[in-house]
């Protein structure tokens, strides 16, 4: 029982960090300037409804690719020799290794109307195309950005299936595709979800990338509720009952996505 | 108004550049002899003044733009807040921020009481109506008699009881001269409306200023607070989006320096960096008219120190310090000694400094809008650039609530499926 004593620190930051201003935000999304309880900024969240669509729509493609461009990639990387997967995985963190701001901003560069990538295509004779300032752009500003956060989790889980789980599948008559449908993707569902939840939480609410590769013209729920506090009309209510609805969004997605986890079963 | 986070990290990289950036684009020979012969001094008009606070162990909080003060690291330039607790052993707690809103969060917020901050025209008539700055005590800033005529008693202080101007600047456009031939006089704000340069046209990422020019293209004043003229001046930057390449702020520097856009309107100030980066490119004030903005030094209410602060806005008053700060900055000085200390180059530059009848007749400074019309203001700006152009929004909608439909199916038969295993 001593060991509750080493979570104390832990417990008080918790309180003092998360759940007091967590609190504060619902305070402020329910109050008005003087301080009497109102429903108005909650239900003013429903005019920008097409901007929540399209912030859930653009991170959920995210979340998409990511898992569909990191399933092989962490399958072939847990199936590989030990010392090799060491290097692999390093090679998947190195970009983190720099700064998010800076990764973003160089895209900004690449996709330009005189970026490197028309400059290259321009070579052939092609474009330019109108790469940045675009939906797209946003989400492969996403998806750069949190696919080693998609890789890691499904890696960790890959990692520990047993090899001899594949030759018994084969034994007993599985093909390849039967073995990835019935095996694979089964003992790896706790990586995908944890891996969506990753991927899609942070997507979902961010704003530099959408000022960066948006163009400003492609808003997000981030740009929103940074409007709301740093714009010209300073309504912090407005951005807390914003921020709210988002969180029960958020809340509501990943009810969903844990019914896919075969932990269910033995809840149930 | 993000316009001087870019500049912190500029200077950080080409400080060396700093002094000639100033010069707009001045040739280069000429100047440098001057500048290397003359190291900026120090003299004070009146030394008793400031020394009364001498050995009390006094500091004082002052907040600022970032970059937004000469630091003395130019070599032979001076460092002004050295230089003041140098001299009157007043300690000088400097901190920036980056927009007139973070400020103001900051002091609305409580819990920080600074002495001196420097907030622009429209910011500073919204302080001074909610009370979150002080009147100042002019007797302790004589220095004040260096601003000129035309810079006191502005619209945002009517009395000029709050503030002393510290720079300004007007807005105007960027545009490359290689591509876009019109003659600098013809340029009005409806370049940035014109078809032929399509998706090469930058606009504010902010609703102020965008608003502004769109009520100077349709003839309203720039501090309308009627909800009609701001539809309409919201409808006209609808117009605009389809030819929009971007709405930015800092990103200006880069996309015009690269080339990625051809037009772009952008403050006087920075704009002079900026063609230091791209000769191709130039600057030009539309004639028809255009908004000024002035950044003053004020005291907020809960200021601990006030007669140290009065005396730390009249030592950026005295005309070493007015001129070094300029130098440095680059942007405009309402300072009338230090206004005469610059180089010829520069006071006869139509980019810094417009005729005086221009400025009198044709520019206008913001005030503060009524919370009505602020809001008005920020639900058109968040509706403008939140409408998509009209093929995609049609799909984008249905189809995300198929998914969504979809995904509840699946879960729900899934859930069958499981209880139904379960009972065997």
């Amino acid at each position: 029982m001593k060991l509750k004593y080493f979570s104390a620190p832990y417990l008080v930051w918790m309180v003092v960090f998360i759940v007091v201003p967590l609190l504060m935000i619902a305070y402020f999304a329910f109050t008005n300037d003087d301080g009497g309880l109102t429903i108005k900024h909650i239900s003013d969240v429903g005019q920008y409804a097409n901007i929540f669509v399209r912030s859930i729509w653009l991170s959920l493609v995210a979340t998409a690719i990511c898992l569909v461009v990191a399933y092989p990639v962490s399958f072939i990387l847990s199936r590989m020799e030990k010392h090799k997967q060491g290097t692999m995985l390093m090679i998947v963190m190195l970009p983190m290794w720099m700064n998010f701001l800076l990764r973003t901003y160089a895209w900004m560069t690449l996709l330009g109307n005189n970026g490197i990538i028309n400059h290259l295509f321009g070579l052939v004779g092609m474009g330019p195309f109108k790469l940045i300032n675009t939906s797209g752009a946003v989400v492969l500003g996403m998806v750069y950005n949190y696919l080693p956060f998609m890789i890691l989790p499904l890696y960790s889980v890959m990692e520990k299936i047993d090899k001899s789980l594949f030759e018994a599948a084969s034994d007993l008559g599985c093909s390849s595709g039967k073995t990835l449908l019935r095996v694979v993707i089964p003992l790896s569902m706790p990586g995908i979800t944890s891996g969506i939840t990753m991927v899609f939480v942070p997507a979902i609410s961010t704003f530099i990338i959408s000022r960066m590769l948006g163009g400003g013209s492609n808003l997000l729920i981030g740009d929103l509720i940074e409007m709301q506090f740093l714009g010209n009309a300073y309504n912090p209510h407005l951005g807390a009952a914003i921020s709210l609805v988002l969180m029960v969004i958020i809340l509501v997605i990943m009810t969903v996505m844990n019914q896919f986890d075969p932990d269910d079963q033995v809840l149930m | 108004m993000f316009r001087r986070i870019f500049l912190s990290a500029a200077a950080a990289l080409t400080a060396v550049t700093a002094l000639t950036a100033c010069s707009s684009g001045a040739p280069e020979e000429a100047p440098e002899e001057e500048e290397e012969g003359s190291a900026q001094t120090l003299t004070v008009s009146d030394p008793d003044y400031y020394t009364r606070f001498k050995g009390k162990g006094l500091s004082i909080n002052v907040y600022n733009w970032g970059e937004y003060i000469s630091t003395g690291a130019d070599e032979g330039t001076l460092d002004v807040n050295g230089e003041f607790e140098k001299l009157t052993g007043i300690k000088v707690n400097y901190t920036n921020y980056a927009t007139n809103e973070e400020l103001y969060a900051k002091l609305k917020g409580g819990g920080a009481a600074y002495d001196v901050i420097i907030p622009s025209d429209y910011m500073i008539s919204k302080m001074i109506k909610e009370k979150m700055i002080q009147p100042l005590d002019f007797s302790n800033i004589p220095n004040f008699e260096y601003i000129m005529e035309n810079f006191r008693n502005q619209a945002y202080d009517p009395e000029n009881a709050y503030t002393v101007p510290y720079t300004w600047g007007t807005v105007g456009i960027i545009y490359d001269t290689t591509m876009i031939d019109i003659p600098p006089e013809e340029i009005d704000w409806d370049l940035l409306w014109n078809e032929d340069y399509a998706d090469q046209i930058l606009m504010f990422d902010n609703p102020r200023d965008a608003f502004a020019i769109a009520e100077l293209m349709l003839g309203y004043s720039l501090n309308t607070e009627d909800p009609e003229e701001l539809e309409q001046a919201a409808f006209k930057l609808r117009q605009q989006k389809r030819i929009v390449q971007g709405y930015v702020m800092d990103e200006v520097f880069d996309k015009m320096e690269a080339g990625d856009a051809l037009i772009a309107p952008y403050y006087a100030g920075d704009a002079l960096t900026i063609l230091e980066g791209n000769e191709d490119l130039d600057f030009v004030v539309p004639k028809s008219g255009t908004n000024l903005f002035v950044d003053a030094m004020c005291i907020p209410s809960n200021a601990r120190q006030k007669e140290a602060a009065e005396m730390y806005i009249n030592f950026m008053c005295e005309p070493d310090i007015a001129f070094a700060n300029i130098d440095y900055i680059c942007y405009s000085t309402p300072h009338s000694a230090a206004f005469e200390m610059l180089d010829e180059e520069t006071r006869e530059s139509h980019v810094s400094y417009p005729d005086e009848d221009f400025i009198r007749d044709k520019t206008t400074v913001f005030v503060n809008l009524s919370d009505e019309a602020n809001k008005k203001m920020q639900d058109l700006w968040t509706e403008m650039k939140s409408a998509e152009d009209e093929n995609t929004n049609k799909w984008i909608t249905p189809i995300f609530l198929i998914f969504c439909v979809a995904l509840m199916i699946f879960v729900l038969i899934r859930r069958h499926i499981k209880a139904k295993k379960d009972i065997f």
